[in-house]
């Protein structure tokens, strides 16, 4: 039974590929609770639709984001972005610049909150909500986690948020891949929080290197157009 | 205070439909056990594990700690074999180390 599943992800899979190619990926930004993905999320949108629009509120407390949020018509085109941004371009007759000048990817991002397996109100206590709140949070909490659960029957494709300053090896990370690579979904890592002095990137790389990972700050826009390039080649 | 360790055969696993697993192993962990299934759950089966205890998650009950080798793949990657995982209430079980072939957890009284 359970490689007769294994089969029909890897047919529908290709039959998606050859028959039923959609023209606007539906990408999820999935992860464990604060690994950047609101904040991920938001850069995708400045980037490229609106440098005033946010999705959501990303803050140190988890579940900040309990509701996925789905936000349509995105269109990742880092050849009008090389356009408007030639400092970023610096040789752009090479050939890998000229491939990349290509990418074009029109998407749907849909920010889900935090996948986690214990949601305790006391933790939220600590960060200074009163009890009640905390309890509030943790209910709403606890339903988001099953709407981004739910939301991986809709999606094309994944960025796989992962803060590179922790252990990437949770059962979480492990999860969410198992079931991209049981539903043939596309899955990228983002490991995210370059910027901070105790990253270490490589252990991710180490621990998946079935999937391309992508070192980056969400936050400060570090190497984003490694990520937009691989989401353009992925997800297309 | 003492806790209860349910070692549970792969035999006994297969033999159960993937809700009646899923019911079987959150009932242990709700009553305090610790759950240890030999050959394991799939992905799909521990996400489902997941959605189903926050549906049960209230003040008392925060929640599930999870724990398991990874997948062994098979030949071409199309038959993935499923190892052992470990199931415990997150009140009193905490993960410390984790690697491909070791879980290290701590089980602790409350």
């Amino acid at each position: 039974m359970k490689s007769g599943k294994r089969r029909k992800g890897i047919l529908s899979q290709i039959l998606r590929v050859l028959f039923f190619r959609k023209k606007t990926a539906k990408v999820g930004i999935y992860g464990p609770p604060n690994a950047g993905k609101t904040t991920l999320t938001n850069r995708i949108i400045h980037t490229f639709v609106d440098e005033n629009e946010d999705i959501g509120e990303a803050t140190e407390i988890p579940h900040e984001t309990r509701r996925a949020v789905r936000r349509g018509g995105i269109i990742i085109d880092l050849k009008a972005r090389s356009l408007l941004t030639p400092g970023q371009n610096p040789n752009p007759n090479s050939k890998s610049e000229s491939k990349r000048g290509k990418a074009k990817l029109k998407l749907d991002v849909v920010d889900t909150p935090g996948l986690a397996t214990k949601i305790d109100f006391h933790d939220f206590m600590a960060f200074g909500l009163e009890e009640e709140e905390a309890k509030r949070r943790a209910k709403e909490a606890t339903e988001g986690v099953i709407e981004a659960i739910k939301w991986l029957d809709d999606i094309d494709g994944v960025v796989l948020v992962m803060d590179c300053t922790e252990d990437p090896y949770t059962q979480t990370n492990i999860i969410i891949i198992g079931n991209m690579e049981a539903r043939g979904i596309p899955c990228i890592i983002a490991a995210n929080k370059v910027d901070l002095s105790d990253a270490a990137p490589q252990r991710i790389i180490n621990a998946f290197p079935q999937h391309p990972v992508i070192p980056i700050s969400a936050l400060k826009g570090e190497n984003m157009e490694g990520l937009y390039e691989e989401m353009a080649r992925r997800f297309k | 205070m003492e806790i209860k360790m349910d070692l549970i055969s792969e035999d006994k696993i297969n033999s159960m439909g993937s809700m009646e697993k899923l019911r079987f192993v959150l009932d242990g962990v709700k009553s305090g056990n610790i759950v240890v299934l030999e050959g394991g759950l799939t992905s799909e089966e521990q996400m489902k594990l997941i959605e189903l205890t926050m549906t049960e998650v209230t003040e008392d009950f925060p929640g599930i700690e999870m724990s398991g080798y990874p997948t062994k793949r098979g030949f071409l990657n199309l038959r993935r074999k499923t190892r052992l995982t470990v199931v415990g209430p997150a009140k009193i079980m905490h993960t410390i180390k984790k690697e491909r072939d070791l879980i290290s957890a701590m089980i602790s009284a409350i």
